[in-house]
């Protein structure tokens, strides 16, 4: 393989970059159950990595142990160069990595912008007692943020909706916000959990459109997890493919195409 | 103005500045359900903590005298000083966000995804101990509360004289409205709109607001639920001490004042759990509400004393026709 420090070009001329994440011999056991057994692989700056299983193969099991919502009970996290202590989810947004879900959690009470709103809560620094009095500091950070959160809502195309509640939204849209959300903490890795499930083949386009305008525009590293092979192999760089908890196979998406155990594992193996 | 109509008005007028304190009692309950799903049975108790704190250090008592002076044989009792009120003021807040987190690191951090009925009993639990606490700590006997104690009293005493001519000479008719209800109505609403502002536009507000709305979701934009239940525990303990300083600037600082935690239940189940500007409504009403129904009806045709169930047949007729209260969220079940 190619060394991890390094940048390389791929074949249709896309730089990626040096590896920001890795993931070693990382197990999940949900009591006797093993959700994720022995996987490895890594994640490069700048590069839009999949994720691709059947049902039940563990692959939300592991964006949640990469965002900090499951602590694998064997294995290591390395982040940026350095081994990731255990740490809770909040702790790991904090560090710049955001995410989406695959059952949409948006709150649900408030306005789309001040759904992307909290996405900077992040990159607010004042103190309770400046926030509290509303001056200074925080009445600057409160715009600049704020200028920042239109931004992506312009870029993403749902200016329209800005101040409509999330409740009332489609499920499309739903999806959309909740990425705005995650672009808004202007992460160093976004996870996307099954971005478009459940979506028509119109609504699929479009949020390729954007995941790809988003790596494009803004160089952010993207993880997904997807059903949808067609959508995957069009999207990704480099796919990790897992199997019942097993990682069977990891490569470019052709590569992947033509391993015989990712054939197996999709068009079922007759075992006799 | 016929004098009938005249006084209908006044036990109106009346019955706002009681719905008043109802309202900031209900205001505690809703603060904490809203952000953790906790119905907190200790309000209460939390508003008699804090007034009887207030009252110790504006007294110069001792925390706890009679266990010192049981273990060591001493015999002291005050400091021998008198706090200034506004300090006195500070202090007690700063006891109550040292209450709030101990409550959170001691309690509620190892009941997280417990049922909300366990939670429930959780906080009677955290009552009872904290009114043993508050005995232990400042003593049983009734006190009396006065806000400027050491400054002579500072209440605005000429408003309630100027009321009271002002609407004789309009309608010939003096209204009577006590000084103290009025100060808590202004405090109040300065409270209310000041709650309303930071939960609009603070980042901590909006972080609170987050939580309250999906704790996973919160979790996946950086918000740490901890310090968020801290904080909505130490807004409760302040409005805690709001409403203890006004009921027990009204009625004494005595035990019975954890009883009002009964009183705020009918204002939620008018006003909805989970909405601010229903707790205000819904004190209102309960306190309009009770005080016309004993005016009109209940003194002259049901021997009077109807104030003390009014409430509560209220709630109760709401339960059966809009359980989720005025403002709740409506509770609607997918199939």
């Amino acid at each position: 393989m190619k060394d991890t420090a390094e940048s390389y070009t791929t074949e249709d001329g896309r730089t990626i970059g040096p590896v920001v994440m890795e993931m070693k011999n990382i197990t999940l056991r949900f009591g006797g159950v093993e959700a994720i057994k022995d996987i490895s692989f890594d994640i490069r700056e700048g590069e839009i990595r999949a994720i691709i299983g059947p049902n039940g193969a563990g692959k939300s099991s592991m964006l949640n142990v990469i965002s900090g919502f499951y602590v694998p009970q064997e294995g290591e996290v390395w982040y940026k160069g350095a081994k990731r202590p255990p740490m809770k989810p909040y702790q790991v947004a904090q560090q710049g990595i955001a995410r989406t879900f695959q059952n949409i959690a948006l709150f649900e009470g408030m306005t789309v912008l001040d759904n992307v709103m909290t996405g900077r809560l992040t990159h607010m620094e004042s103190g309770l007692f400046g926030q509290a009095l509303w001056k200074g500091k925080a009445e600057r950070e409160e715009i600049e943020n704020r200028e920042i959160a239109e931004k992506i809502i312009d870029f993403l195309e749902i200016q329209a909706i800005r101040k409509t509640p999330v409740a009332r939204l489609p499920y499309g849209l739903k999806k959309r916000v909740e990425l705005a959300r995650a672009l808004a903490a202007e992460p160093t890795i976004l996870l996307l959990d099954e971005p478009m499930a459940g979506m028509n083949v119109e609504e699929k386009e479009d949020m390729s459109r954007f995941v790809l305008d988003v790596n494009d525009e803004f160089g952010t590293t993207i993880a997904l997890i997807e059903h949808d092979m067609g959508v995957v192999m069009d999207l990704s760089d480099r796919v990790v493919v897992m199997d019942y908890g097993k990682k069977i196979g990891d490569g470019t998406p052709d590569a992947v195409r033509n391993n015989q155990d990712v054939i197996d594992a999709y068009l079922g193996v007759s075992h006799d | 103005m016929p004098e009938q109509l005249a006084f209908t008005i006044e036990v109106f007028l009346n019955g706002l500045m009681a719905g008043v304190l109802y309202a900031l009692v209900a205001l505690g309950f809703v603060l904490i359900y809203k952000a953790s799903g906790i119905f907190n049975y200790a309000q209460g108790v939390m508003a008699l903590f804090a007034a009887m704190t207030l009252v110790g250090i504006q007294n110069g008592q001792v925390p706890f005298s009679h266990l010192i002076n049981a273990i060591f044989g001493t015999d002291i009792h005050y400091f021998g000083w008198d706090v200034h009120s506004v300090l006195a003021i500070a202090l007690t807040v700063v006891v109550m966000i040292a209450l709030a987190w101990m409550v959170q690191r001691f309690v509620f951090r190892h009941l997280v995804g417990q049922e909300p009925i366990i939670l429930f009993m959780a906080t009677i639990g955290l009552a009872y101990f904290l009114e043993g606490v508050a005995d232990l700590m400042w003593g049983s006997e009734i006190k009396t509360l006065n806000v400027c104690a050491a400054e002579g009293n500072c209440l605005p005493q000429g408003i309630n004289g100027w009321i009271d001519e002002t609407t004789f000479n309009l309608t010939g008719y003096g209204f009577f409205i006590d000084n103290l209800d009025i100060v808590a109505s202004l405090v109040a609403a300065v409270l209310v709109i000041g709650l309303v502002l930071f939960a609009q536009y603070t980042k901590q507000g909006r972080a609170m607001r987050a939580v309250a709305d999906d704790h996973q979701a919160a979790l996946s934009v950086g918000v740490s639920l901890n310090f968020i239940w801290v904080l909505v525990w130490s807004l409760a303990g302040f409005v805690a001490l709001v409403a203890g300083i006004m009921w027990g600037a009204k009625s004494g600082v005595q035990f019975s004042l954890s009883l009002i935690a009964l009183k705020a239940l009918p204002v939620l189940m008018l006003g909805g759990f989970t909405s601010i500007p229903g707790a205000i409504v819904g004190g209102l009403i309960i306190g309009v509400g009770e005080k016309l129904f004993e005016f009109l009806i209940g003194a002259p045709y049901l021997g009077g004393a109807t104030e003390n169930w009014f409430a509560y047949m209220l709630a109760l007729v709401f339960l059966v026709f809009r359980p989720q209260g005025l403002f709740g969220e409506k509770i609607i079940e997918r199939v």
